[in-house]
């Protein structure tokens, strides 16, 4: 039983025994469970309040959120089983409507350090991530299979979809009239020609093309064993990136990507006129322009509503049939061959699922963006995302969300808002005499340019002393602690030899 | 005592369909190689030189891959950022110490040149080494792909590291700081190809680089207990080698070689970025997988080979693909040889392989 408690907790008791309280170790863990558990956290915030109060009166909102979090921590596990995420859930629809509020103040509080909540346009991208997170913890965390190459089906995605929704077409002829298109398309006026598909469509096109793809890319290399399948998976995110690059008419002699500048502009996301007059969904999300609703809410809450489905996907296919099969490859090779698994063909299948949400996810980026340019896929995202699953947890789906949250927020607001308090608090400097190109200059910080230097750190750090992530999934953390037999089966030794 | 026929093994269908896709590749290229040579000989030639000085820095890196490959079955993604940081010292050396103009003399480059090759083995070496006690130790006993994980990691750490030193942009040293004068030519120009010194140079520094590692593991007890520690850990252990050192030794030895091609690249070049290491690591990481990995002779004959296939589709002109699709050619080489042939074209010699 003590060994549950750490040194603070001793120590704590060992204190109080010394001035004189007679037991108090021992009649303390006498007292209820509840008791126990419900205590030292209002005796911990009491002292932080006396200490804090002098200095600043503390935001009513920032109670609020204390409670919450809590009355989460107090309330019995099957409870909290359902509790904790309807409460995420219900923050997260939301959370337009808190932090698009004019007074700030009253609704959220400024966090210490990392200063404001992040933005509703650092929300839709964060759906964005986290559903290619959740797509690549298919590949990683439940077959075990290294992709560093997650990119190539984001890029994939995003541009069936420029296809499949903008005037790209409309340079290609078909019986010598130029392709013309229009099935439910959002935002198409009259004679702009090309393919135009309502955007809900086109994510399940690009998520079939996607994974159609990760079919074709598995194929010829996932019977190499795992090093070798993580370089092979880099060389083709770096193929595709160059192809974005390059295929135009001038340099492959057919204009397939746009070439360096893209292909821009996409169709917007939206419901189309028929389902706005029947439904009142809304027709083009870019025509709503309301204070609490608009374009980016409206994105970023369907962004929720797939990443609530991809989420969905991926706890069924964990534990169905295949992803136990999945699991069971993870775990031994050789005893899941020898099971009856048929090993490539539970691979293959672990790398399409996994490219058919990153398909999904570069679909609903390019018509959020409303373009696709090249730039945007190079192999840092890759990482990126691999950061994600290994900080979360690998296999963990739960921790994978956070851990996309958390890095997309870093990455998009929270670095900037770290250096501007470290340059205004820990070592004051004038940001007038610094340089924007330089990572420190004039004694000031800018953290944001050394970011992928900052996931780096993140990721050595976890492997060195946290491989199963932050909230591990337990299966998986039993893997790591007791090590598991990983030698693959079909590896060079088995390769033919000719 | 009955003598025992030796039969040949049976090859499968798919066997035999593999080999003949493969051979049939190596064919068209050399068919277009030929072809090539025929129409124009004189940049054929000059390709040549120019691709083996480049390919003598990829088989310079490619031997630290293989290096560790070989002992730890670890691909050190993090290797081809400790050859860019050679290439940085180099840069610092030519630019903030000595203050080089653009075509210096001979008295003033020889001792630039010693001075950089010093300062960049022995700043990769330990770098290299201190990588392997802090971030891959810790984990030998993970699963296989921890270490991998981590070495990525390292490399963008590396990287970044490199960006907060020396800034966004390339660092330009001056122009020639090699000489540029022509050794020797072949036939009479404008139809002609030239040997230049800078490309003397090149050959100059990796040749007594490769011979003193062929010492060095051949002939050496050291090079012994890396051999010994690569075939098998455990007995190696009995037999009363140290490992953790060897592995440390191994790791200063790849991190020297990165540093000598990092120089050459700094001099040879003159422009040093701080992501220059990724793009060239995975080229040289491709050229071992071809020479075939854990192999000394294959890695250097992948660079070889490798420097060559680049330079050929950046200047021929008969259907070459040209400059925006090297990476696409390099990856794609790296793919079929994966899939064609994974052990490489000298056989693979790792510690479960071999």
């Amino acid at each position: 039983m003590a060994s549950r408690h750490g040194r603070a907790y001793r120590g704590f008791f060992r204190l109080l025994e010394s001035v004189g309280v007679k037991d108090a170790r021992a009649r303390w863990e006498r007292k209820s469970p509840f008791l126990q558990r419900a205590v030292p956290p209002l005796a911990i915030a009491a002292v932080v309040l006396v200490l804090v109060l002098p200095f600043r009166t503390p935001d009513p909102a920032a109670i609020v959120f204390l409670a919450i979090v809590y009355a989460l921590y107090i309330m019995p596990p099957r409870w909290r089983k359902w509790a904790l995420p309807a409460t995420v859930l219900t923050i997260a629809v939301l959370y337009p409507f808190l932090v698009q509020q004019l007074d700030y103040q009253r609704f959220l509080f400024e966090i210490p350090i990392f200063n404001t909540f992040p933005t509703i346009d650092t929300m839709a991208v964060m759906a964005i991530y986290a559903m290619m997170a959740v797509g690549l913890n298919i590949v990683v965390g439940y077959a075990g299979l290294l992709d560093l190459g997650y990119v190539a089906f984001y890029a994939l995605g995003a541009y069936t979809a420029a296809w499949l929704a903008s005037p790209h077409a409309s340079q290609f002829h078909i019986n010598g009239k130029p392709i013309d298109l229009n099935i439910g398309g959002v935002g198409v006026t009259e004679g702009l020609g090309g393919i135009h598909i309502s955007i809900w469509i086109v994510l399940l096109a690009a998520a079939i093309v996607t994974a159609v793809g990760g079919i074709l890319i598995g194929l010829p290399t996932l019977r190499l064993r795992g090093d070798y399948l993580a370089i092979v998976t880099l060389g083709f995110g770096e193929i595709i990136a160059e192809v974005a690059k390059n295929g135009d008419s001038i340099t492959l002699g057919f204009n397939l990507t746009g070439g360096p500048p893209g292909i821009n502009p996409l169709d917007p996301p939206g419901w189309g006129t028929w389902l706005a007059d029947h439904l009142g969904l809304p027709a083009n999300y870019l025509e709503k322009s309301g204070q609490y609703v608009n374009f980016v809410t409206l994105v970023y809450w369907s962004g929720l509503v797939l990443l609530l489905l991809t989420i969905f996907c991926s706890l069924r296919m964990r534990d169905s049939r295949l992803g136990r099969a999945w699991i069971a490859i993870r775990e031994d090779e050789v005893a899941a061959a020898a099971m009856g698994i048929p090993l490539m063909r539970t691979k293959t299948w672990a790398y399409a699922s996994g490219a058919f949400f990153g398909g999904v996810a570069g679909a609903w980026f390019g018509s959020f963006k409303q373009g696709v340019f090249p730039d945007d896929f190079y192999f840092q995202i890759s990482i990126f995302i691999l950061c994600m699953v290994i900080l979360g947890g690998m296999g963990n789906v739960w921790g994978v969300v956070a851990g996309a949250a958390f890095l997309t927020y870093l990455n998009q607001e929270g670095l900037s808002s770290v250096s501007t308090w470290f340059n205004d608090k820990v070592l004051p400097c004038d940001p007038n005499t610094a340089d924007p190109a330089k990572v420190i200059s004039g004694g000031c910080v800018n953290a944001p340019l050394v970011s992928f230097g900052i996931y780096g750190l993140i990721i050595v750090l976890v492997m060195l002393f946290r491989p199963e992530g932050l909230i591990p999934e337990r299966r998986r953390k039993l893997e790591f602690e007791t090590g598991v037999h990983d030698e693959p089966l079909m590896d060079l030794r088995h390769a033919p030899e000719s | 005592m009955e003598a025992v026929p030796v039969r040949r093994r049976q090859r499968s269908t798919s066997e035999i369909v593999t080999s003949t896709i493969g051979l049939t590749l190596v064919a068209l290229v050399v068919v277009w190689l030929g072809i090539n040579f025929v129409k124009d000989w004189s940049t054929f030639v000059e390709l040549t030189f120019s691709g083996l000085a480049r390919g003598s820095q990829y088989a310079l890196v490619a031997l630290g891959y293989t290096l560790v490959y070989g002992i730890l079955e670890l691909i050190n993604f993090a290797h081809g950022d400790v050859f860019m940081i050679g290439g940085m010292v180099t840069a610092t050396v030519v630019i903030n110490i000595f203050a080089l103009d653009s075509n210096p003399s001979a008295g003033s480059l020889l001792p630039v040149i010693l001075i950089s090759l010093a300062g960049a083995m022995i700043v990769c070496g330990v770098l290299n080494a201190t990588i392997e006690r802090v971030a891959y130790k810790p984990l030998r006993g993970a699963p296989r792909l921890v270490p991998l994980i981590t070495a990525i990691g390292v490399s963008f750490i590396i990287e970044n590291v490199a960006f907060i030193w020396k800034g966004p942009r390339p660092v330009q040293l001056p122009p020639n700081t090699l000489p540029h004068d022509v050794i020797f030519t072949l036939g009479t120009c404008p139809k002609c190809a030239t040997f230049r010194w800078d490309q003397l140079f090149v050959m100059l520094v990796t040749v007594p680089v490769l011979l003193g590692l062929v010492w060095l593991v051949r002939f050496t007890k050291q090079g012994k207990a890396m051999r010994a520690t690569a075939q098998d850990k455990d007995a190696a252990t009995m037999m009363g080698i140290d490992v953790n050192r060897t592995i440390s030794f191994t790791f200063i030895v790849a991190g020297a070689l990165a540093g000598t091609a990092g120089v050459i690249y700094a001099l040879y070049g003159t422009a040093v970025q701080w992501d220059d290491g990724f793009t060239l690591g995975l080229i040289a990481f491709t050229a071992a997988v071809l020479g075939g990995i854990g192999n000394l002779p294959g890695a250097v004959l992948g660079g070889l080979l490798i420097g060559l296939i680049y330079d050929y589709n950046e200047g021929l002109s008969w259907y070459a693909p040209g400059s925006s699709w090297s990476q696409t050619i390099v990856f794609g080489i790296l793919i079929l040889i994966l899939v064609f042939r994974p052990q490489g074209l000298l056989g693979e010699q790792t510690p479960e392989g071999g």
